[in-house]
């Protein structure tokens, strides 16, 4: 049979009476940036008919997740947000009090609303909140440090415990924003290209990659990559699917990673299994580093981890003989307060093994500046903290406090935030923005209620997104509507451009009601706010070539490209594609890998790897383990879901109705606990009731939660904010039990009891998607 | 002989990503209880009693067309995939005739041939 596909299609076709657009794809709805090709089906009425995966796409060949599958149903969803609304501050947390207005108005709403902030308590006093997986979250810092010029730009994850501590470890280890695991993407043809190796050894380390794409990997690419030979090592407390599928699986105790790490290095170093020539050559620190891995000997890992010594040590020989070999590194590295030094051994053993920036190991990309986070003040800076100037700077929260963290990361510390609106010191939060997050949902924040409480408060709160989430009924007096994917021309780069993969361009297909997207309201209120940063932008476009593209490139050209692919060469430090001096090595003071970093010395942190027990845990805490004896992993992502979003999409809502704890079945037995049956889980810090699942994915001892949970069908007004306490793990998570640098956090090392309730909270599908059916034109 | 289409699907490989059960719901309109194609998970359970590593878990998903799957015909027609073989995230499925499957089929382990018999509730056409 002759099959035919779209391959060569232009990016905008007609088709059948449809007109096609071909578009390389982010958000919203939120995702990490993978550029994922779509086409986009549109009727002669505007009207978005249907998607499909594009088979032009280099890395995704017409393959498409349930998120963009079920598009149109989070497109034309009737509780969107489609207008502007505002409501009195005093009807503050009424889901009815949303009053219709036009954008003129809300512009003069803000307008006079920066201006009275800023001249009466000084633009410190506003806030600006952003979360994760959405095109606008990488611009907080533009929203808040050139547009409203306060300092206080604010991620609110205790421990900023998602990406950056892994990107700015990177910085001063590797002297790259992010050292991803290569699996062609940037190359023409990409695995078939003959510079390309396939990688003989893939270690997934606290890495879950297939449902969320993490970071802006194309989470499949592992399959890609088994087809083609590789094998893989896992490390990972939970059996998931992938790990089945592994050839060795290291079931390590929650927050152990660093132990781990080290008696890698330790097997590595003694046995003379690491690249001599590149250690000689390219690495700073070996024998220091040598020493300190001494003292972890896989038999004390052993004891430490929950691991058998003799696979520590098959695994850490297996991943050394292996070349090329890739350690795709997660979540779990930020979601530990130790995760900064379990993150420096695995960034040693990439660069021992001299798996670094070569062919099917760990990429790095040109230059160490990550998308949204200039490391160095430069005036072409176009995210704005080098225009704040000295005296605004130092008043951002945390900057004395946590240096490296607020420096690195341009942000507010998350929690200080939380303190410094709690108790008005050093200086009273008056107002907050918040888009591209649901900090009570929660997506991110540890302790929401106490967020809720300080945030609710405020004399005034604004916000955009798609749908009114529990976080703007509680907090906002000002919504803006938010342009969907389909919906808007922008600018993608995969792994936040920290791997050189593609550049892709966003093409609007449709429109939705009044709804604008992130890079034209960053356009139109810089005109409106600070038209002294924006005079030489005449149009959206003129915006995107400069603040997204660099000049490097033109929107237009770039659109009817759709997906560009970087090809970027491969050993840049031989060729000085790695330092801005151009000269040859690694980006870091000493110009190469520094396995003894010469960065946290002078941070006054250890400059070598060390481990640290979680803070709660059967071994440092053993006495808070008799009343709650388990230990508690959290965050799992699920297909039909980012973080917090999508539980109103009923055919996605459909694969995952209710949220889950994975519980043993040897646990549950003796709890009494049914399958299906609800249970409430507590600690120190909070509660939560969830749906139990019997499984022995997780071992005895060992429970796991699914987050970002809340119920768009239920009542939206205060206290019950669309039921958003009922199953918040986040409430478990303790405020600021974070690492030395401010960095990670324990929400995958946490502790909780069990116990089975005899209410029944499942989810009333029919129900759901009476409310959410496609009515909305 | 009338020539009979099926779906050759690599369960070994299958991630249960779920993408054909949507793409198929979102083609053909089916809401929310009703399936074209699903996903049955059948893990992870122990191969063997006190099992710990992973490779000692059973654990496979395997998608099963329903009475309503119609291997999208219109789309076939054209000479286009069914939107469950389009879509499919690990790559593992395939569309063809059935003659032509089987003897994939006979390559390799792991593997499963579905031939789907259309039953929508009013009868077919």
């Amino acid at each position: 049979m002759e099959y035919k596909d779209d391959r060569g299609k232009p990016w905008r076709y007609e088709e059948d009476g449809f007109t096609v657009t071909r578009s390389s794809v982010w958000s919203p709805p939120g995702c990490h940036p993978t550029s994922c090709g779509v086409k986009f089906y549109v009727d002669k009425d505007g009207r978005l008919d249907h998607v499909e995966g594009d088979e032009n796409n280099p890395i995704t060949k017409g393959r498409l997740c349930v998120r963009c599958l079920a598009l149109k149903d989070y497109i034309y969803n009737p509780s969107r947000v489609i207008y502007p609304m505002k409501r009195a501050r005093e009807k503050r947390g009424d889901a009815d009090a949303w009053e219709r207005i036009t954008w003129d108005e809300a512009y003069a709403i803000i307008k006079e609303k920066v201006e009275y902030f800023t001249e009466k308590y000084g633009p410190e006093s506003m806030l600006v909140i952003a979360g994760t997986g959405r095109d606008g979250g990488v611009e907080n810092q533009t929203l808040a440090h050139r547009i409203l010029k306060t300092p206080n730009a604010c991620y609110t994850q205790s421990g900023y415990a998602c990406y950056l501590p892994r990107c700015t470890g990177s910085s001063y280890i590797l002297g790259c924003a992010y050292p991803e695991i290569d699996y062609a993407g940037g190359l023409p043809g990409t695995y078939d290209n003959p510079e390309y190796r396939v990688p003989e050894i893939v270690v997934l380390w606290g890495k879950s990659t297939l449902a969320s794409n993490p970071d802006g990997m194309f989470g499949h690419a592992i399959i890609d990559l088994m087809k083609r030979g590789t094998r893989l090592i896992a490390i990972d407390p939970r059996v998931n699917w992938i790990n089945t599928r592994a050839v060795m699986h290291l079931r390590l105790r929650p927050g152990t990673d660093a132990a781990m790490g080290m008696a890698w290095l330790n097997v590595i170093m003694n046995e003379g299994l690491y690249d001599r020539d590149f250690v000689d050559k390219w690495c700073y620190g070996f024998d220091e580093l040598k020493e300190r891995v001494d003292t972890m000997p896989p038999e004390r890992a052993a004891e430490i981890c929950g691991v058998a010594a003799e696979d520590i040590r098959a695994a850490a020989r297996m991943y050394a003989n292996a070349k090329p070999a890739a350690i795709a590194w997660g979540l779990a590295f930020d979601q530990n307060p130790n995760g900064v030094q379990a993150g420096h051994t695995a960034m040693s053993l990439m660069a021992i093994t001299g798996n670094c920036d070569v062919p099917g190991g760990q990429l790095f990309a040109d230059m160490p500046v990550m998308e949204g986070h200039q490391f160095e003040e430069t005036d072409t800076s176009t995210y704005g903290w080098d225009r704040l100037g000295d005296d605004l700077r130092d008043k951002c929260i945390g900057i004395k406090e946590y240096p490296y963290y607020v420096t690195t990361s341009l942000n507010a510390h998350a929690d200080l935030m939380l303190e410094t609106l709690e108790t008005g010191k050093p200086y009273q939060i008056r107002s907050v923005m918040i888009h591209s997050s649901n900090p009570l949902a929660p997506s991110n924040s540890a302790q929401p209620l106490r967020w809720h409480a300080a945030l609710s408060k405020l004399e005034w709160g604004w916000a955009t997104d798609c749908f009114v989430t529990p976080t703007i009924q509680a907090c906002c007096d000002l919504v803006l509507p938010l342009s969907t994917v389909a919906e808007h021309d922008a600018v993608t780069f995969t792994h936040y451009s920290a791997a050189p993969i593609v550049t892709g361009a966003m093409t609007k297909a449709v429109s939705v009601g009044e709804c604008k997207s992130d890079q034209e309201l960053l356009f139109e209120l810089g005109k409106l706010l600070r038209p002294e940063y924006f005079e030489e932008y005449e149009t959206l476009h003129d915006w995107l070539d400069d603040h997204r593209l660099g000049g490097k490139m033109r929107f237009d050209e770039l659109q009817e490209e759709v997906t560009h692919q970087a090809n970027a060469p491969y050993r840049k430090y031989e060729t000085g594609r790695l330092r801005p001096d151009g000269q040859p090595g690694f980006n870091t003071t000493t110009g190469r890998c520094e396995l003894w970093s010469t960065g946290f010395h002078a941070l006054g942190e250890d400059p070598l790897p060390y481990f640290e027990e979680p803070p709660y845990s059967p071994v440092s805490t053993p006495e808070v383990f008799e009343e709650y004896p388990f230990v508690l992993t959290t965050g799992e992502r699920t297909y039909a879901y980012f973080h917090s979003e999508h539980r109103q999409i009923p055919i996605l809502r459909e694969l995952n109705p209710n949220p889950l704890l994975e519980i043993h079945p040897d646990d549950a037995r003796a709890l009494g606990v049914a399958d299906g049956q609800w249970v409430r889980i507590s600690n120190l810090f909070g509660e939560a009731k969830l749906k139990a699942k019997v499984t022995p994915s997780v071992y005895p001892g060992l429970v796991h939660a699914q987050h970002g949970w809340w119920f768009p069908e239920e009542d939206g007004s205060e206290p019950h904010l669309f039921g958003v306490w009922r199953s918040n793990i986040n409430s478990l998570v303790p405020h600021k039990h974070i690492g030395k640098l401010g960095y990670g956090a324990p929400y995958k090392c946490n502790f909780c009891k069990v116990e089975p309730i005899d209410e029944n909270y499942d989810a009333d599908m029919k129900r759901i998607e009476k409310m959410f059916e496609r009515t909305v034109k | 002989m009338e020539r009979s289409f099926g779906l050759l699907i690599n369960y070994k490989l299958c991630t249960g990503c779920a993408s054909c059960v949507v793409a198929c719901k979102e083609a053909h309109g089916y809401p929310v209880g009703v399936w074209g194609i699903r996903v049955f998970d059948d893990g992870p359970w122990e191969k063997r009693e006190g099992a710990f590593y992973g490779h000692e878990f059973n654990w496979n998903k395997v998608p099963v067309p329903t009475d309503l799957c119609d291997l999208c015909v219109e789309r076939t027609q054209q000479g286009r995939d069914p939107v469950c073989v389009h879509h499919c995230l690990a790559d593992v499925m395939r569309f063809g005739e059935v003659s032509e499957l089987a003897g994939e089929l006979a390559k390799q382990p792991g593997q499963v041939l579905w031939v789907p018999e259309y039953l929508p509730a009013g009868g077919a056409d």
